[in-house]
This record gives C-alpha cells, sequence and structure tokens, in this order.
C-alpha cells in the first residue's frame, strides 16, 4: 500500500541521546522519562503517559518529533470520536456523483457492470485519510501523538488495539492497511477515567511528575528568556511551595511559566504579597484554592522564602 | 541469569498484586537489555515503564525492586514464600490485594539462621511497605457470611433487572435509527447495491446507562445495609461493567476491582480485606472531601452519575460538609441519594448532615428499613423525591 520504502529515522542509541536531543530542541526531561522514551523507540512500543495537567506531555510528543525530524500527526481526543473522524471517511459526496453518473450512461444494466462500479465505488481514491490511517501510510515513520485519551469513550480505546498493536487498520469495504514500521506513538491521558487495561498493557507506562526546583527553573529560563534570573527562582520556588500545599489543583509547569511571563509583563523586580495576590489568578483556576492563598497562605509562603534569602527583603 | 532475574522479578511482583502476564516478562527482559546494566536508575526506570499500568503501583514496585537490587538473599526467600501458590494450580490459590507486597513477601520462619544484616533490611522492607496504612483504623473486620443459594439468586436478579437507579444520557455516539440524521455511508452502501433506489439510512445519538459511582457509606450505623448493597452492586458490576464503587467510614477505599471478581462471595472478602473501617465511625464531609479532591476528576467524567449510600448521620461539627457536597454536586452530572435508614414516614430531614446533603442531591432515594434485597428491589423501583420538596 505504501508507495515508497519510509526514509529510516536516525532513534538515538542510548538514553544520554534522548535527553540530549530533546534538550537541543528546549525540552529539558528527566532521566526516567527519558529512558521510558528510549525504550519505547527501541522496543516498538506505544508510549502511554499519565500525569497531572500541565506538566508536559503533550510537549514531549510535539518536541520528539521535531528532534527527530519527523511530522507529527495529532488526534485530539473528545467523546464520541469515531473511526470517521480519526482515522477514514468515504468521499460519499463523490461517490454519490459516481453513481449518478453511472446512472446516467445506463452503466449498471447488468451484474458485472454494477460490480465495476462498486468496485471503482469503494477504491482508494474515495478514500479521506485521517490522522491514524495517515500514520500507517507514511513515507517516513511519523510521530503519532493520542492527545487526553482519557476525554474519548471507551469504545474508542477499543479501537486503538488494533493500531497501535498491530499497525493495521481494517476498512471492510477495502482490505487491511498494515505500515511497514510502526508509527511513534505517544498517548496522553490526565486521568479524569481509568483507560482500559488491555490498552495500557501494550504500552509503557510512565507517570509524569513535576519537576524539582532546578529542573523547572531550567524550563523556565528556557521559556521565558526575558524574566531575570533572581525573579525567575522566586517564582519557581514560590510555586514547588504552593504545590505542597494542600490545594485542589495544583499549578503545572504551564502554570509556572504563564505566571513568569505575568510578572515580567507587570515589571515586578521581586515577588511580593501584593503582587501575587493580583496575579494569583495566572496560576490558580478554583475559586476555593484562590481563597485559601489570599487567606495568608501566600504571606506565609513569601516570610519562608525571604526568611531562606530567596527573596531580598523589601527596600525600607 | 538476567532473564532468569528478571523472570523471578515480575514473579515477585505478581504475587503483590500486579496484574503482569509473561508477556510481560518477555517485554522487561528487552527493555533491560535495551537500556543496558550500567546504572541502576535505569534499570528502575526501564523496568517500571514496562511493568507498571497505574501510578498507585509504584511504591510497591520500589519496594519490590529495592529489595531485589539490595539483597538476593530476601528474594531468594520472597521466592520461598511465593513457591506453593504457584506450584499449587489445582488448589484454591489465596486472594491476592494490590499494594499488599508485605503479604507477598512474608517469608516463612528462615531456614537458616539469619545473619543480622539480612534481619535488618528484611525490617526495614516490611515497614517500608506496611506505613501506607495503620492498624489503629482497623476498628473491626466485617464478616461477612457467606450468601445463601437463595439470596445470591435474588441479588443477581435484582441487579439485573431492575432499574438503574439513575437517569440516561445521551451519547454524542451516533447508533441506527429509524429516523434522526441521515447516514450518508450507508445510504450509498444501499445505492450501490440496488441502483435507481434511494432508501436514506438514519442514526441518531445513542442514549445509555451513564458511569456510576457507587459511594457507600460502612460505618457502625450502616452496617447491615452496606452488605446487602454490596451485593447489590456486585451484580451490577457483573452486569454492566462501567461501576466504580468506593466505599468510606473513618477512609475512602476503591473497590472497583474487588468487586470484578465473578464470584459474589470472593469479591466480598477480596473488599473485606482491602477495607479497614467496616463498622466504625463516620466523616462523611472529610470522605466526600476526599473523594472530591482524590477521585472526582477521575471517575466523574463522561455525565457520570453519583450513587451517594448513607443515613447522612454526620454531626457536621466544622460545617465541611455542605460545601464539599455542593462541589461533588458540580462535578457529577446527577447526585442520587439512597437514604436506607428512614424508619417512619413522615420524614423531616432534622439531623444537621442530612440537611446539609439534601440541596445538594438531584434526587433522592429513601428506604424504610431496609432488612432484606427485596426492599432494596422495592425501594429503587419506587419513585425518587425531589429534595426541594422536602426542604422548606
Amino acid at each position: 500500500m505504501t508507495e515508497a520504502p519510509p526514509t529510516p529515522l536516525t532513534l538515538p542509541d542510548s538514553v544520554d541521546a534522548v535527553v540530549a536531543r530533546l534538550a537541543a530542541e528546549g525540552y529539558v526531561c528527566d532521566r526516567r522519562l527519558a529512558t521510558a522514551l528510549f525504550l519505547a523507540l527501541r522496543l516498538q512500543r506505544p508510549l502511554f503517559l499519565e500525569g497531572e495537567p500541565g506538566v508536559g506531555k503533550t510537549e514531549l510528543a510535539k518536541t520528539l518529533a521535531r528532534a527527530l525530524g519527523t511530522t507529527l500527526l495529532r488526534v485530539q481526543c473528545y467523546e464520541g470520536l469515531d473511526v470517521a473522524q480519526t482515522a477514514y471517511e468515504w468521499n460519499v459526496a463523490r461517490q454519490m456523483v459516481e453513481i449518478r453518473l453511472a446512472e446516467a450512461a445506463h452503466a449498471v444494466a447488468d451484474e458485472g457492470q454494477r460490480e465495476r462500479l462498486v468496485h471503482s465505488l469503494y477504491s482508494r481514491a474515495m478514500l479521506i485519510e485521517r490522522p491514524l490511517l495517515q500514520a500507517l501510510t507514511q513515507p517516513r515513520t511519523p510521530v503519532l501523538l493520542i492527545d487526553e485519551l482519557d476525554r474519548a469513550d471507551e469504545p474508542f480505546d477499543a479501537f486503538l488495539l488494533e493500531v497501535l498493536a498491530e499497525h493495521q487498520i481494517t476498512i471492510p469495504e477495502l482490505g487491511t492497511v498494515r505500515a511497514e514500521t510502526a508509527p511513534i506513538a505517544i498517548i496522553t491521558s490526565n486521568r479524569t477515567r481509568e483507560i482500559h487495561d488491555a490498552l495500557k498493557r501494550r504500552c509503557l507506562y510512565h507517570w509524569v511528575e513535576f519537576p524539582d526546583v532546578e529542573r523547572e527553573l531550567q524550563i523556565v529560563r528556557l521559556k521565558v528568556p526575558g524574566a531575570a534570573e533572581r525573579l525567575s527562582r522566586q517564582a519557581v520556588e514560590f510555586v514547588q511551595r504552593m504545590r505542597t500545599l494542600d490545594l485542589f489543583k495544583a499549578p503545572g509547569v504551564a502554570e509556572t511559566i504563564d505566571w513568569t511571563n505575568a510578572l515580567v509583563a507587570l515589571n515586578a523586580m521581586r515577588l511580593d504579597p501584593a503582587t501575587v495576590h493580583d496575579t494569583l489568578g495566572v496560576l490558580l483556576k478554583y475559586q476555593d484554592d484562590i481563597a485559601r492563598m489570599q487567606g495568608g497562605d501566600t504571606a506565609k509562603i513569601v516570610d519562608e522564602l525571604r526568611a531562606r534569602g530567596v527573596i531580598d527583603a523589601p527596600p525600607a | 541469569m538476567l532473564a532468569e532475574n528478571i523472570v523471578h522479578f515480575t514473579r515477585v511482583l505478581r504475587g503483590a498484586g500486579l496484574a503482569l502476564g509473561p508477556d510481560r516478562a518477555l517485554a522487561a527482559i528487552a527493555a533491560v537489555e535495551a537500556v543496558g546494566l550500567t546504572r541502576r536508575e535505569d534499570v528502575r526506570a526501564a523496568l517500571s515503564a514496562v511493568l507498571l499500568e497505574r501510578h498507585e503501583q509504584q511504591p510497591v514496585f520500589d519496594a519490590a525492586f529495592d529489595a531485589f537490587w539490595r539483597d538476593p538473599k530476601l528474594l531468594e526467600q520472597m521466592m520461598h514464600a511465593l513457591l506453593p501458590k504457584i506450584s499449587g494450580r489445582g488448589e484454591k490459590v489465596a486472594p491476592r490485594r494490590v499494594n499488599r507486597l508485605a503479604e507477598a513477601l512474608a517469608a516463612p520462619r528462615a531456614p537458616e539462621p539469619p545473619n543480622p544484616a539480612n534481619q535488618s533490611a528484611e525490617q526495614e522492607l516490611r515497614f517500608e511497605t506496611r506505613f501506607s496504612w495503620s492498624e489503629r483504623e482497623r476498628l473491626q473486620q466485617a464478616d461477612f457470611e457467606t450468601m445463601s443459594t437463595a439470596e445470591f439468586a435474588l441479588a443477581q436478579r435484582l441487579a439485573q433487572t431492575l432499574p438503574l437507579p439513575v437517569e440516561p444520557v445521551r451519547r454524542r455516539r451516533r447508533e441506527r435509527a429509524p429516523r434522526g440524521t441521515i447516514d450518508l455511508r450507508r445510504t450509498l452502501q444501499g445505492m450501490a447495491r440496488s441502483p435507481f433506489t434511494l432508501a436514506p439510512a438514519h442514526t441518531a445519538p445513542r442514549t445509555e446507562p451513564p458511569t456510576l459511582v457507587v459511594l457507600l457509606d460502612i460505618s457502625g450505623s450502616m452496617d447491615r445495609y452496606a452488605r446487602l448493597f454490596l451485593h447489590y452492586v456486585h451484580g451490577l458490576t457483573r452486569r454492566w461493567l462501567h461501576v466504580h464503587t468506593l466505599t468510606f467510614g473513618t477512609r475512602l477505599t476503591n473497590i472497583t476491582r474487588c468487586l470484578k471478581h465473578r464470584d459474589p462471595d470472593e469479591a466480598l472478602a477480596l473488599a473485606d480485606r482491602l477495607v479497614h473501617d467496616w463498622k466504625g465511625g463516620t466523616r462523611i464531609a472529610a470522605s466526600l472531601d476526599e473523594f472530591n479532591r482524590r477521585w472526582a476528576r477521575r471517575l466523574l467524567g463522561a455525565n457520570a452519575a453519583l450513587l451517594l449510600v448513607t443515613d447522612g448521620l454526620d454531626r457536621d461539627e466544622h460545617g465541611g460538609l455542605a460545601q464539599a457536597a455542593a462541589r461533588l454536586r458540580r462535578h457529577a452530572r446527577q447526585v442520587v441519594w439512597l437514604n436506607p435508614l428512614l424508619r417512619f414516614d413522615g420524614f423531616e430531614p432534622r439531623a444537621a448532615g442530612v440537611r446539609a446533603l439534601l440541596p445538594h442531591v438531584d434526587r433522592f432515594l429513601p428506604v424504610h428499613n431496609l432488612a432484606s434485597l427485596a426492599d432494596l428491589g422495592r425501594a429503587l423501583r419506587a419513585p425518587a423525591i425531589r429534595p426541594s420538596t422536602l426542604l422548606n
């Protein structure tokens, strides 16, 4: 089915190489995640990433595609997602026209003509390829990102099994489309539902943790180059401390980046309770959490960071 | 040698409750070969990527990995403990629990005089694997008698025939229907089959029962009903897989996986071993709050319905109950409250807990004196009460 033999990708040959190539594209990742990714590439298994929102799961797939110099095919999941939206769809309008033309030309009289018509109706040319099918027919192995799989419903998990385990899609009218090499599949989930074990069993599993202070600081430096070093550190330390509170939704790395951007935009020199109050909406998305932080936790953390010398004392 | 060790290691994990088939052992060997044996942390990451399925399994895995790495002697003992389970195919295998590595590791009295170093490592390991639950909270184990055949048949019948206590929801997924939106693909197939005719096919959105999350109060005052209800929920889980069950008394426990077991006695025995606060006190507000934080986002997606089974007898001293219930309502598409402890007809919500909960439920199912499964059946068939009619 494939037109040309796929150009092989140059895959990293060690865990260190994975870290280095992702770092070159601006993605700072810890060694555990790099190991899981390395294995996914080496063993040709899908990588299943779970974790809190905003820890960089989707970003990893995008970066990986850039680092390998290949295309990224993305399936954004939602409830009711079906084959027509993710794998393939028949070009029904064109098929209708074909039928009408055949009827007008009186080419449907006998059994043989009809057979030929049906055959031409369900040919490859009538097929509209969607990301999952595209992933199997690319000349060069693509990165296939199945984003937020937990948002799709369970029938979709079952459909994915064939694609991910056998690298093939069966189209009843046409036959089975099979890929020469497995696409590099990355599945992400925010865990708003449990994904079926049958699917997980075929994947490598990795829980993406929040990064530690130094790694998060590295990320902020990369993503917000305009921020002063001291301010970035203060923002990161503040967010890290917030994550230890029992918040309803702890801020992710994406929020740290947004917040640092916000602080830069406000020309803040250092963190103080007033600035934090004004910008809490960037970090926290639940009113209860915001109320709680405003109720004294902000001042407490700022004081702590001052005591540790992370934040300079306010000018007298 | 490496392969053998890894197979042993997966066997230890299997004993600790992880569902690992032989395919995983093969994948684990391939993974370790791929990353090499030079760095311990790489091996750990590689094995955990292949062998884990859920984040909760990480502590068990880490403890087992550390033991495996630190002291092969200890592993030998683990294996010793596991062997009877593996070889004894014909006899009944002791039920296993997730998170109970300690059980899998429980070494028999050491066959050789153990040296002190081994001893301390083992002690430490036991400590690590047991710290997650405290004996103190284990007020009383539920003493489930096994169910009589008649009771069992009734429970199954109720679960299979009774309408669900929650309303069906409309999905975005579509199905064939006599009228609705035209389905071009099927219409066209018809046209190709018989030219000169046009018989349009239709689809309509599918309506189905929502995912059901059951929050079951198992405190002292609810004891008898909890058992009956668990049988009903077990039947539901067997009939239809989208049921999640959590119990709460002083702590919240997810027993969904236990109830997936086919045999009801076995399923309830598994649940019994996992839950440690049977017949204890109730902390409804704290339990609901914990549910909101830890589980609501995981279980209540996709229009799930929540069935709350509690008597609402909570003094709610800190006033957090109404807030927790309100938040619960925002997460779930519908909240149905089944209260099995109403012994009189002229119900008036007097208890503080009941008053706090009522405004935040969609439907209220009071059961008068639930003593048997038949009563439960009657209650589930009866029309639900709108909570607003009870509050003035």
